[in-house]
């Protein structure tokens, strides 16, 4: 044992200094969903299969849906992504998604009335 | 000798300041040297600091039941007596101010008080797992006490006086004699982890039974001082340890002596460090059994050679 | 230690640094020695069987994986057995292999933190930080497979969600191959470390009949020589397709236990191997229905921590009429009361700590104390607050002044 211990003097440490090193995931990591309200019809089978109800789809127009998704309630199973038919939601690898005040973490996605979505996302 | 540089001498340097600012750098070694040992990072050089000036801005809670007067004196009295045994035990220079024939039963009776102050400010906190961690705190000092005084009593049997700083001039003018004495040595660096209560006898306060032993309700600036007075007794504990047992280097010019002294302390603080690592917590029989049954007779032996040496010499 | 006549009662949780979930143990000592011990449950109670009634099985998932986070898969592919059983459904075996070889890098993860808490209650911080170490290979690769480092999410109905890709399938094997060496490392220090063995030996002794008595199960029971494992007597996934050990041990104590599960980590790893090199192509779903039949199926599943028992009943809806948990733990608590007759106060956290205790997979069912039924009351959130500020305010403590952030409901 104590030749084992003497020989980690030697080695570089097995921690990082995060946050001041960064870190990132392995490529597909479950992390923040997107949506692309361009390609959304509103079927809402996302919200009948989400386990804690983060997700809710309002009608802003013909055939324009926006969503928002509550990334407080949020268990990032990705259920959604896969029940959508239209595969609208995307899976990021987000995971820095702290923040200090609750209601900041409800992100909405809106429908751009010109082609492609732009989420709108409060830091 | 004036009475500014009596002061002086007593409070800033070598006395109660030059001390604590030891006290918390041994402390970022032992932590920094623990944690790359473990294969981490480890904190930064200013963590002692930064903790101790921390706990001071902390609210300083005395539980309702607990006697004010013991559990806000006990630190007090740990730090004073661990800085009080400083005065008498030779840190670089071969003879101290206040040296007399027998001071080296009064460092090894100062330095038992920061234990009894652990076992009263436990006892006097008046709660359950206080209580616990101060009697595991008295009963682990029936083990390892004994041991400890035989081993560092053994040089001074050797050079036929009670007194550190004499012995530090026998062992100077005789040099090459310590070496006889490596046992002890041996015996005190094990000893040493039951006296500042590290792994495997860190029974007293071992976190995952009794939340904190004896510090379990200690909060504030009172726990600020206790684990300063802990810190500065690790460095008088090796202090004398280094003068007893490696009683060299006192000749050299001052800043040398210095040096030395600094090195033989890191040396003492790393060895505890890697003990610290490499062992698993004893249980309170087991630790007793280990120090009566092993460490004891150990000790004993180092006196047989002392006594043999003297015969001889 | 002198025997004293004094009884000192003290409270090692719910909250207490020994435990890493909230169960309350009361303890009478006597001097260092422990007279007797009475246990509470319940402080983890999360409403987890109910939730699993009120949402459909897609959802149902989430929620039972869930109960726990280190042994989560179980809980997961052992509900969708029991589902899948009910539905009739024959899941593809490429997606049995691959759950498979899930269940056992879970098995391998937990393995190695428990060997690193168990150092950690003996105060060998040492081993706590190599084992975590060595974990983290295993947590990033199951991070690459599935997607996530704990609640994988990889099992759905039919099925899973995610393949192996063949880029994959290596790093697996050299993940296998240096967690097998750290293994043999850990196992030569449970062999020759002097403190270590001291801590662990003879500490929390548990006879064969007692273990068959209480009921213990898992590694708790197999280092007491009970030969039970789930995996080879009923066996699920593709253990029927591999050939592996069950690692008993005759030591009935803490040592037993740490060189039990030491064992089942070697045998982890030469699963593991036998399911890469095995592996069938194949589809990786079938197609569930949204309503399962009437039926009731009970899935028995051997998690980390030992036999873990689901029982789902269907009624044709969407939703399950009722899930039962039986976490392994649950059955080792009878056990531990035993273990600690007559021991020391400083083996308590050792001898908890050996039972891998997982006390949020226990909590299914909570009991209430009825001191004196009296009318029945029904208070509005409102009402609740109001009360909770006067009762601070009789003790003398006022709540007002405190003010909460974040301004949601509170």
């Amino acid at each position: 044992m104590i030749f084992s211990v003497l020989g980690s003097l030697f080695k570089k440490p097995a921690t990082i200094k995060y946050p001041y090193a960064s870190f990132r995931m392995p490529d597909h990591f479950r992390g923040a969903p997107k949506f692309d309200s361009s390609k959304c019809t509103g079927c809402r089978l996302c919200i009948r299969d989400c386990p804690s109800q983060a997700i809710t789809i309002t009608k802003v127009g013909d055939r324009k849906f926006e969503a928002s998704i509550d990334l407080g309630k949020c268990v990032y199973c990705a259920q959604c992504a896969e029940t959508c038919p239209r595969k609208v939601i995307e899976i990021s690898t987000d995971f820095e998604l702290a923040q200090t005040d609750r209601g900041t973490l409800k992100v909405t996605f809106h429908a751009e009335p010109a082609a492609g979505a732009c989420p709108d996302e409060s830091p | 000798m004036t009475a500014a540089a009596a002061l002086f001498q007593m409070l800033i340097f070598p006395g109660f300041f030059f001390l604590i600012i030891l006290g918390l750098a041994g402390q970022f070694v032992d932590r920094k040297l623990y944690a790359r040992l473990q294969n981490r990072v480890g904190p930064p050089w200013f963590q002692p600091v930064a903790d101790f000036f921390k706990l001071l801005g902390k609210e300083s809670v005395i539980p309702e039941e607990a006697d004010k007067r013991m559990f806000t004196l006990a630190p007090v009295f740990a730090l004073g007596a661990v800085i009080a045994s400083s005065f008498y035990i030779p840190l670089w220079n071969a003879k101290p101010l206040p040296a007399f024939e027998g001071d080296l039963l009064v460092v090894l009776y100062l330095l038992l008080i920061p234990t009894l102050t652990f076992f009263l400010g436990g006892w006097y906190s008046r709660s359950i797992f206080s209580t616990l961690g101060a009697v595991r705190s008295i009963t682990q000092l029936f083990a390892y006490e004994i041991p400890l005084l035989i081993a560092v009593i053994s040089p001074a049997l050797l050079a036929n006086t009670w007194s550190i700083s004499g012995m530090v001039q026998y062992y100077t003018s005789h040099p090459g004699r310590w070496l006889f004495n490596l046992i002890g040595l041996a015996v005190a660096m094990v000893t040493l982890l039951g006296k500042l209560e590290k792994v495997p006898f860190d029974i007293p306060e071992a976190e995952t039974e009794i939340v904190a032993g004896t510090f379990t309700e200690y909060s504030g600036r009172f726990l600020a001082f206790f684990r300063l007075a802990i810190d500065t007794e690790a460095i008088v504990s090796a202090s004398l340890v280094a003068a007893v047992f490696l009683p060299f280097g006192f000749g050299l010019a001052p800043w040398l002596a210095f040096l030395v002294y600094l090195a033989k302390i890191l040396a003492i603080l790393a060895v505890l460090a890697l003990l610290r690592t490499v062992f698993a917590r004893l249980r309170l029989d087991q630790m007793i059994n280990f120090c009566w049954k092993v460490v004891a007779p150990i000790a004993f032996l180092q006196v047989l050679v002392d006594l043999v040496v003297k015969e001889l010499l | 230690m002198s025997d004293i006549e004094h009884i000192v009662q003290i409270p090692v949780g719910p909250q207490h640094p020994a435990l890493k979930e909230p169960e309350s143990f009361m303890i009478d000592l006597r001097g260092e020695k422990i007279d007797a011990v009475r246990m509470r449950f319940g402080y983890n109670h999360r409403g987890i069987e109910k939730g699993c009634e009120q949402r459909s099985y897609t959802q149902d998932l989430y929620l039972v994986e869930r109960i726990c986070g280190i042994c989560s898969y179980s809980h997961s592919t052992a509900f969708v057995q029991a589902v899948e059983e009910i539905a009739g459904l024959e899941v593809p075996r490429r997606a049995l292999y691959i759950r498979t070889l899930v269940a056992e890098l879970e098995r391998v993860h937990s393995h190695l933190l428990w060997l690193g808490v168990a150092g950690h209650e003996i105060g060998f911080d040492t081993l706590l930080m190599y084992t975590w170490r060595d974990r983290e290979l295993v947590m990033i690769l199951l991070a690459q497979l599935t997607g996530n480092r704990v609640n994988y999410g990889l099992n759905t109905l039919g099925g899973v969600r995610r393949d192996i890709t063949s880029e994959q399938l290596p790093s697996i094997l050299k993940v296998v191959d240096s967690l097998e060496e750290r293994t043999k490392y850990y196992i030569e220090l449970a062999q020759t470390e002097e403190t270590l063995r001291q801590r662990l030996a003879n500490v929390g002794k548990l006879s064969k009949e007692d273990a068959l008595a209480l009921g213990a199960v898992g590694p708790t029971a197999r280092a007491s020589g009970v030969d039970r494992d789930t995996r080879r007597d009923d066996p699920y996934g593709a253990y029927r397709d591999v050939s592996f050990k069950v690692v008993t041990d005759n030591h009935c104590d803490v040592y037993g236990r740490t060189v039990v599960r030491l064992g089942e980590l070697m045998e982890a790893y030469s699963i593991i191997r036998q399911l890469v090199k095995n592996m069938p192509d194949g589809p990786i779903l079938v197609k569930a229905p949204r309503r399962i039949p009437e039926g009731e199926a009970v899935s028995r599943y051997e998690a980390p921590r030992g036999e873990d028992v689901h029982y789902v009943r269907a009624n044709g809806t969407e939703k399950p009429e009722r899930v039962k948990v039986r976490a392994p733990t649950l059955a080792n608590t009878q056990a531990v009361a035993k273990m600690l007759e007559d021991g020391y106060l400083a083996d308590l956290p050792i001898v908890i700590a050996a039972i891998d205790p997982c006390f949020s997979c226990t909590d299914r069912m909570i009991g209430i104390n009825d001191h004196g039924s009296g009318p029945r009351r029904v208070m509005s959130w409102e009402e609740l607050s109001r009360y909770g500020v006067d009762f601070y305010r009789r003790k003398g403590i006022d709540p007002s002044r405190i003010t909460l952030r974040g301004g949601s409901a509170a």
